[in-house]
């Protein structure tokens, strides 16, 4: 094989060496139910313990308030339906967005044939939630507020600090999908009051199949798995041993980096931003231009289709991928782009490159170059660019 | 994902571009869906096609049938350009993946579209022709729910 540029890290990323390194040991070795009682077992139950309290520390939160799970998307269930389950008595509204992932968005609509009642908040063409219109939504009833920390498609930051104090204030639980921004901006769950977070391993060069819910203590929220007494009863399962310590390793590899790598990826984004703007005519970029996570482009280019944009970077080695409905197996462009306001045939034409640290300029001015050739190939073969032209 | 055709006629469609005062031009899809097909005809008057080009807005698959279709259209008479189906297009590309099926009807209707053209155009009937759909997605089923 040629050439390969992986730009697609928010879908997710390369295990660390090191991180890899630190799990081997807990296949073969250090095989032990971290349940049992001999002292065999003894060190793993003492690993695992430590991961949660590097995880805690990188959230400003305490080790007894971070849960293992399977990933962002079973943190994501859970956060929903027991906090709906938990809190039925005290009201069934709960509020979230638009532009969620759909492990928030179908368990959302899951909840609703349940009968509870959901709101979801129009977000601005940054695709940011308008505080306003949370204060207007919240009801006596409103039990949970739900927003994304970064959206995983055009990467906007939301004003999370913001929606923690109103969500406060009111008295209501406030749960966060940090599932992109984890180890890519720097949390704090007192500052932002966070009362639950999910994230997941290998959106930061972690393992895949596990992730975490972090659970403020007094957030009486039920088992989601049951079983034995594992993660203190609320989810219960023999612990993903290697997971864990792998997810733990890199956890403190993302705080330790965070600052350099995110420096260098902001830098080289804003570089690949600057010339795709410039040297691609009828573009657009979607997403706040600078709230927005260090490693996210992405664009729109018009009259041409995401699939064959992305077939054709890939024959270029490059890896990248749209919220063209081709990719993604319905009729309806991304709901993300549609909720910013683009048009269904704009929408059709994203594209979303997500860096990571050893994409170099070069790689940028390789992709940058064929992006080029590309959008004007397939805007030859295209009618709605012919028809463009001819009004001119 | 796709056969070799497929890739092959993607990465290097046969038959792109415009046809000027072209005998029939038909235009299918709709760009909310993602797709839209041109297909431009240039009729001689023993009714052959002597050439064939195409526009297309839409995925891999897309482009791939539009390119196929132009070729197993191209030099033949009305009537042969009339059995050229959505699945002869597939078959000649070695097939398509289920989700993509729709894109070879795409191509059928585009070249019916161009025909409808011509035949409205020259005021003569194609046997066995209709009116095009201009949606191919009418009617087409949303997926089926989860849960």
């Amino acid at each position: 094989m040629g050439r390969l540029i992986y730009l697609d890290n928010a879908a997710t990323t390369k295990t660390a060496p090191e991180v890899v390194e630190a799990m081997l040991p807990y296949f073969t070795e250090n095989y032990g139910n971290p349940s049992s009682v001999y002292s065999f077992s003894a060190g793993n139950k003492e690993a695992i313990s430590q991961q949660r309290d590097i995880i805690a520390e990188a959230l400003g939160a305490k080790g007894n308030e971070i849960y293992f799970t399977a990933g962002g998307s079973e943190s994501d269930n859970w956060a929903l339906k027991a906090t709906a389950e938990a809190y039925e008595s005290k009201g069934n509204h709960i509020i979230t967005t638009k532009i969620e992932h759909h492990a928030i968005l179908h368990t959302a609509e899951y909840l609703e044939k349940k009968g509870f009642e959901v709101t979801y908040l129009d977000v601005d063409e940054d695709g940011k939630v308008k505080l306003d219109a949370l204060k207007a939504a919240i009801r006596p009833t409103t039990i949970l507020i739900s927003v994304m920390y970064a959206n995983n498609e055009i990467g906007t930051i939301q004003p999370i600090k913001e929606i923690g104090e109103i969500a406060h204030e009111h008295g209501i639980l406030f749960h966060t999908d940090a599932v992109q921004a984890f180890g890519q901006v720097p949390i704090n769950v007192d500052e932002c009051h966070i009362d639950m977070l999910s994230a997941s391993g290998h959106k930061l060069n972690g393992p895949k199949g596990i992730g975490f819910l972090y659970i403020r203590k007094g957030v009486k929220i039920r088992s989601f798995v049951h079983g034995g007494a594992q993660e203190r009863k609320r989810r219960a399962g023999t612990e993903n041993v290697p997971g864990i310590i792998g997810l733990g390793t890199a956890v403190k590899r993302a705080v330790t980096t965070m600052q350099e790598r995110t420096a260098k990826e902001t830098e080289l984004r804003d570089y690949l931003i600057e010339r795709v703007m410039k040297e691609i005519p009828y573009c657009r970029l979607n997403g706040h231009r600078t709230d927005r996570l260090p490693n996210n482009a992405n664009f729109s280019f018009r009259f041409i289709e995401g699939e064959s944009l992305l077939i054709m970077l890939d024959m270029k080695g490059i890896c990248g991928s749209s919220g063209s409905a081709c990719t993604s197996g319905s009729l309806d462009p991304s709901h993300v782009l549609l909720a910013i306001g683009l048009p269904h045939e704009i929408a059709h034409g994203s594209l979303r490159l997500t860096l990571n640290e050893e994409i170099a300029k070069e790689d940028i001015d390789y992709v940058v170059d064929n992006l080029k050739e590309i959008v004007e190939h397939l805007r030859k073969m295209s009618p709605l660019y012919e028809d463009f032209v001819k009004k001119q | 994902m796709y056969t070799e055709k497929v890739m092959d006629h993607f990465q290097h469609p046969r038959n792109v571009g415009e046809i000027e005062n072209a005998s029939g031009v038909g235009t299918v899809g709709n760009a909310k869906c993602g797709d839209i097909m041109r297909i431009y005809l240039d009729i001689d008057d023993n009714q052959i096609i002597r050439d064939v080009k195409f526009k297309t807005f839409g995925c891999g698959a897309a482009v791939a049938t539009s390119s196929m279709a132009t070729e197993l259209v191209k030099g033949k008479s009305i009537q042969e350009a009339m059995e050229v189906t959505n699945k002869a297009v597939m078959e000649a590309l070695d097939g398509l993946p289920p989700v993509k099926v729709h894109c070879s009807l795409l191509a059928e209707e585009a070249i019916h579209a161009a025909l409808w053209d011509y035949a409205e155009k020259h005021g003569i009937k194609i046997e066995g022709l209709e009116k095009p759909k201009s949606d191919i997605h009418e009617g087409e089923e949303e997926e089926e729910e989860e849960y």
